[in-house]
């Protein structure tokens, strides 16, 4: 058996379609100069535009229908995220749709009936999960004590700000548990929002001291430390799958500039040591659109096999390198341009740096990498 | 005619059970890896005979006619050979020029005296091939061919001189592209093709040695030579359209090929499984945190080139730049290759500096042989400098 493993790759018609439409969407919807009116907002989005991309059934494409759901797996983000990356365009999607993901993958079918309907309907959601930098750290400090009170903070927490519910990964009689917590629960001052390097993105720090937490959203058992896993997998996954796409924006941004800006009477586009990197860009995303495919090819409702993880990180590792080059030459090769706010590559710079951060870098997946292929 | 699939199993498991016996034990001297790597007669006398042999036992141009020494089946037949071929890790099939470019022409648009003249000797390995296209001050081209035949009789009489014949040496007969008219209005029109004799007078070879220190290639000189006026393939004039057309052939038997593997394929399996026993810090290397990170990162590029030409068939995902994936692949693959194999040199500790001809070197030193070779497919065909400009300049539309 090769080392290369599984390299499974297909696409169905409805998932072409729904590319199609998405990008379309997005294309229309969300132009450069809507993404820029929000990067100082609250919120980060506008809520018309929410509206509308619930109303496509983007909030609930994941889910079953039995939970307000389209039924159509949870591969069918990919697309859907892609092009949202390749517009900029921020919104909660990929935060509900995780927590959704964490709550269909560890508690039961009537936590999930109960819960999931509102965010089908485009209730924003997220998932709570982080208490330090550390992504490969195992440790859970957040206390749910014997009474059902939470004690702690969590940090970086996805559209925090906008979220109506949170699932929280929480320590509880030892064992890593969830709980579900309404964002009215929260204390007056619990939301710190952070400063964010990419400003189409909105986090905060969240302090779940003192809430409350009902029996019945409390989710325990073995199938936690599972869902967890491969939460963090299609996380992983969906970050890749925007950042591909902000790539390929950013790749049109220089190809739009270097065809057009004259420097020493010849068109910058014609110099190679402009035109090379710029194809080692084309080739780089093209890479990480093949591995984010692939990977949608192999992750489905049920738990993530050996051969999807190393597919999700792969994904995550490659993907994100690529933006981060591509957002550095883009700056660069916009010169004094490149150095101002006004110049669009600064969106991916900072994309770049905020996608890299996801759900590990690429330094965490190639180790976790070399442990699957290397032993 | 349709073959069943039971048919081709059977054929499948025939094959395979035949490689398994017959592969040539280690003949104690490194084999050539690909075609342009025969550099002695050693090399060529053994894989002369192991084609011979496979096509002895008819796996080798099963889909050539009958009559002119092929087996006259379905291509499917060759295809299935190939890939247990592979599959078995058995020495390749040298004699490439022929069974993948000159017998297939042949095949194709030639005379029934051409076709009864050489295809036998292209599967027997008796007559090996080579071809003149490249000329020293015209790199790859083509249309710029300056070497002349001037038609003299029973005879054409050649002027001008070749580069990177490969098995130009050895070679008994040449496919070669000459300018017969040089004022024809279209320099293209000028060019006319020829099945080259290459033992005849005022032809001359000298061998180029290469950065591995072996031989492959040479150079070919012909002054005033004298090759039999039957030599010309179809009409003056026609040479550029028989050219481009031998270019087409890709090898593979259902493009018309032989069959027969070119070249023993090297994976980053490959890679990882000759650093057996190699320690670093006193433990296998495959242990060293930063050593296997540079194996993930090359697996990942050889598994992003595999999935790329999985994508590639998907119109959906190929939609920004459609022809960005086939016309980058030769550029990333040839790349990726050499990196790969300059990675496996370092990973073998002090013995990376070992080479070909010292016992201890590691599979006789066929990675430090391998990354030099790697080289002849980041330049030729196109040197990955000027593929980065095709892709720069027809697929995303940057400016010359």
């Amino acid at each position: 058996m090769s080392v290369i493993g599984n390299t499974a790759l297909s696409f169905s018609d409805e998932q072409a379609m729904l590319l199609d439409v998405a990008r379309q969407f997005c294309r229309d919807r969300s132009p450069i100069a809507k993404v820029r009116a929000q990067l100082e907002t609250a919120t980060g989005y506008d809520q018309a535009l929410w509206d509308e991309m619930v109303a496509l059934g983007w909030a609930g494409i994941a889910l079953p229908e039995s939970c307000g759901g389209s039924g159509m797996g949870v591969a069918t983000l990919v697309p859907v995220v892609e092009a949202m990356g390749r517009a900029m365009l921020g919104t909660p999607l990929i935060s509900s749709a995780l927590a959704a993901q964490l709550l269909l993958r560890a508690g039961n079918s009537e936590q999930a009936e109960r819960l999931l309907p509102a965010l089908a309907a485009g209730a924003p959601a997220t998932l709570a999960l982080l208490e330090n930098g550390d992504w490969g750290s195992e440790t859970v400090a957040l206390e749910l004590d014997q009474d059902g009170v939470l004690h702690g903070t969590k940090k970086y927490v996805p559209d925090a700000t906008v979220a109506t519910l949170f699932v929280v990964c929480v320590k509880h009689r030892g064992e890593t548990a969830l709980a579900v917590v309404h964002a009215e629960q929260l204390g007056a001052g619990a939301l710190q929002p952070n400063t964010l390097i990419d400003q189409t993105k909105r986090s905060a720090n969240v302090d779940f001291s003192g809430v409350r937490v009902d029996a019945s959203n409390i989710i325990t058992g073995a199938q936690v430390t599972v869902a967890l896993r491969d939460v963090r997998l299609l996380g992983a996954l969906l970050v890749a799958a925007e950042a591909t796409g902000s790539a390929a924006a950013c790749l049109a941004t220089i190809v739009d500039y270097l065809k057009t800006r004259k420097q020493f009477g010849k068109l910058i586009g014609s110099y190679q040591a402009l035109k090379h990197p710029t194809v080692d860009i084309l080739t780089a995303t093209d890479s990480a659109r093949s591995f984010i495919y692939h990977a949608a090819t192999l992750v489905g409702d049920t738990a993530l096999d050996r051969d999807a993880e190393i597919a999700c990180r792969m994904a995550k590792a490659h993907a994100c390198q690529a933006l981060l080059y591509a957002g550095d030459r883009a700056v660069q090769f916009h010169g004094g341009m490149g150095f101002t706010y006004e110049c669009d590559a600064q969106l991916y710079i900072r994309r770049a740096q905020w996608s890299q951060q996801q759900f590990g870098d690429a330094q965490h997946h190639r180790k976790r990498l070399a442990t699957l292929l290397l032993g | 005619m349709s073959t069943s699939e039971k048919e081709l199993q059977a054929f499948r498991a025939e094959v395979a059970a035949w490689m398994k016996a017959n592969n040539p034990a280690d003949p104690g001297f490194l084999l050539p890896q690909t075609f342009m790597e025969v550099g002695d007669e050693q090399q060529l006398e053994f894989l002369r005979e192991w084609q011979h042999k496979v096509w002895a036992a008819g796996y080798l141009g099963m889909a050539w006619p009958k009559q002119y020494g092929g087996g006259g089946v379905d291509p499917i037949f060759q295809s299935i050979a190939d890939q247990e071929m592979r599959r078995a890790g058995v020495p390749i099939c040298f004699n490439v020029i022929g069974l993948g470019w000159a017998g297939t022409l042949i095949n194709d648009i030639g005379t029934e005296q051409e076709k009864a003249k050489y295809l036998k000797g292209i599967l027997t390995a008796e007559d090996v091939w080579c071809q003149g296209f490249s000329e020293p001050d015209h790199g790859s081209d083509l249309g710029n061919v300056q070497t002349r035949a001037v038609r003299d009789g029973d005879h054409y009489v050649i002027n001008g001189q070749k580069i990177w014949t490969t098995m130009g040496n050895f070679a008994k007969y040449m496919i070669l592209l000459a300018r017969t008219n040089p004022d024809a209005p279209r320099k293209y029109d000028g060019l006319s093709f020829f099945l080259s004799p290459m033992q005849a007078p005022g032809i001359e070879t000298r061998p180029i040695r290469k950065i591995t220190g072996e031989f492959g290639f040479t150079e070919t000189f012909f002054t005033d030579a004298r090759i039999p006026a039957d030599s010309l393939m179809g009409e003056e004039g026609q040479g550029w359209k028989i050219a481009m057309q031998t270019l087409q052939y890709e090898r593979g038997a259902e493009a018309g090929a032989a069959g027969g593997q070119a070249m023993v394929r090297v994976t980053v399996d490959d890679m990882i499984a000759q650093v057996a026993g190699v320690q670093r810090d006193g433990a296998p290397v495959l242990q060293d945190p930063v050593v296997r990170d540079q194996v993930v990162q090359a697996i990942m590029e050889e598994k992003a080139i595999v999935l790329g030409d999985r994508r590639a068939h998907i119109g959906a995902l190929t939609s920004d730049y459609p022809g960005s994936l086939p016309l980058s692949n030769k550029l990333r693959a040839t790349e990726m290759t050499r990196r790969m194999r300059q990675l496996a040199i370092n990973l073998q500790g002090a013995e990376g500096a070992l080479y070909v001809g010292d016992h201890e070197a590691r599979q006789r030193g066929f990675w430090q042989r391998a990354y030099f070779n790697s080289f002849s497919a980041t330049i030729g065909g196109g040197t990955s400098q000027v593929q980065a400009n095709i892709v720069a300049e027809h697929i995303l539309g940057l400016p010359k």
